[in-house]
């Protein structure tokens, strides 16, 4: 067991962890975060996606003991109180979702996309999203509903 | 075993495809961690620092953007958020049968055989296969750092050695287990661009059965040195078609002197395609690779219409 300390949505918890639990299984079962989601497990699907001081990573790749110090935000930390982030709004708003599995991924990587200010068009935007994978089909509108925080300057 | 990304490595751990009993998190080398600029006009990538931040690093984009349009031609913006240069050129196939533990696999237990050979090989080399193994590597920045002609530096408990790109991944011949010639307790520290960056006639085309996220059947990697319409240097790096970036110098010395026409690649495509062998499913390939070279000869004459994902564009 290693003794780790992760700062997640702005809350400090220190842990015992074994070195080769992922950091995606720290979150949700030692500290039940269970917004982010294990699709795949295999970095294949980008469910699990949060941030890593600031960078979009995937959780399921990622060993907690490796991140320890690090400031992790989920789709738990990214709303202001009772305040949706400008992505959850227009996710709801563009109807960018059916089951919801893939959404907080999904919102995560937009997040750090946005972050990382390479994207100019819409098909950037899909080419800089393609690690989030929605089995329903809802790509067209979570595309829509990221171009339009983008373009709208939303808070990121 | 060194970690460092872990993108690789994490995920064949869970596939019970690899059992370390140590594993060292190699991230806390600062002086790994870093792009600078030699004396000599090159760039030296430090083996720590992220796909991303090469590829999006101002003087590779500016000197080197074939390489940064390959990083980007590969996985996913996380993973390459997270995978290190290093570790790119250390990623093991992704042939699906040497991915599943429960069958045969040369490459995984030696001498246990390839079922690949008379499977499902849509995937697998049309190039350099050996009778032991058919199994491509995967990456798209050796791709660019074969046709860019990097350096690989390694340090060891007998000191460091320069690597040349086209020396470091081997082919399988009889010891397909063995994916380059790192000796154990060798650590990749950095990879060396020269000078010439070819950053005015270049492309990196990537096709694949999916739009994006996806590995190449076939990539090409072009870079041209142009005098008016006339080809001065050339190289082409083919990926997704062997054992490692495939590269074939007289197929680049046919194309030099000539005019960058449909029919100089063409020419050069058939010498690249030289030996070329195709199995029950992979034998489109072949055509496919050729095709490709010749389309993206022409992409590299207009540089400015690569479209995101390394798409055929022009």
């Amino acid at each position: 067991m290693t003794t780790i300390t992760l700062n997640v949505n702005k809350q400090t918890h220190t842990l015992e962890v074994l070195p080769w639990v992922s950091l995606l299984d720290a979150l949700r079962d030692r500290l039940k975060l269970t917004g982010t989601k294990k699709g795949c497990d295999h970095g294949q699907c980008g469910a699990c996606t949060v941030l890593c001081d600031g960078t979009r990573i995937l959780s399921c790749l990622s060993l907690a003991v490796m991140k320890n110090g690090s400031e992790i935000t989920t789709v738990e930390g990214i709303a202001d109180g009772d305040a949706l982030h400008p992505l959850q709004k227009a996710f709801i708003e563009h109807d960018a979702f059916q089951c919801g599995y893939c959404t907080p991924g999904q919102i995560c990587s937009a997040i750090g996309m946005l972050a990382e200010g390479k994207a100019r068009t819409r098909d950037e935007v899909k080419e800089l999203m393609s690690g989030n994978l929605c089995r329903c089909g809802a790509n067209t509108g979570i595309i829509d509903a990221i171009m339009e925080v983008k373009e709208g300057g939303g808070r990121e | 075993m060194f970690i460092a990304g872990g993108t690789n490595l994490v995920d064949l751990w869970k596939y019970n495809l690899l059992h370390p009993k140590l594993v060292v998190d190699i991230n806390h080398l600062p002086e790994h961690r870093r792009i600078t600029e030699l004396e000599d006009g090159g760039l030296r990538l430090g083996a720590l620092v992220s796909n991303a931040d090469t590829a999006y690093h101002p003087l590779v984009e500016s000197r080197y953007p074939l390489l940064s349009k390959a990083i980007l031609a590969g996985a996913s913006a996380q993973i390459r958020n997270m995978a290190t240069n290093g570790g790119n050129l250390l990623q093991r196939t992704r042939c699906y049968y040497f991915y599943d533990a429960d069958v045969p696999c040369n490459k995984r237990v030696p001498g246990s055989g390839c079922p690949a050979m008379d499977g499902y090989n849509r995937i697998h080399a049309i190039l350099g296969a050996s009778g032991e193994c058919i199994a491509v590597f995967p990456s798209d920045m050796c791709v660019a750092l074969a046709a860019l002609e990097a350096v690989v530096n390694v340090s060891g408990k007998n000191g460091g050695r320069r690597i040349p790109f086209a020396d470091f991944h081997r082919l399988p011949g009889d010891s397909p287990e063995i994916d380059n010639i790192l000796q154990h307790g060798e650590l990749i520290t950095s990879i060396d661009l020269p000078e010439k960056g070819f950053a005015q006639n270049y492309s990196y085309l990537k096709l694949r059965d999916r739009h994006s996220y996806a590995f190449a059947l076939v990539s090409v990697a072009t870079a041209l040195e142009l005098e008016g319409d006339t080809i001065r240097d050339a190289r082409i790096a083919l990926g997704g078609v062997a054992h490692k970036p495939w590269r074939v110098r007289e197929a680049e010395a046919v194309l030099v002197g000539k005019k960058a026409d449909e029919a100089a690649f063409t020419a050069a495509a058939e010498v690249l395609l030289t030996g070329a062998v195709g199995l029950k499913y992979n034998a489109f390939k072949i055509e496919l690779a050729k095709r490709a070279i010749v389309r993206n000869g022409m992409m590299a004459l207009h540089p400015e219409t690569q479209l995101p994902g390394a798409q055929p564009s022009a």
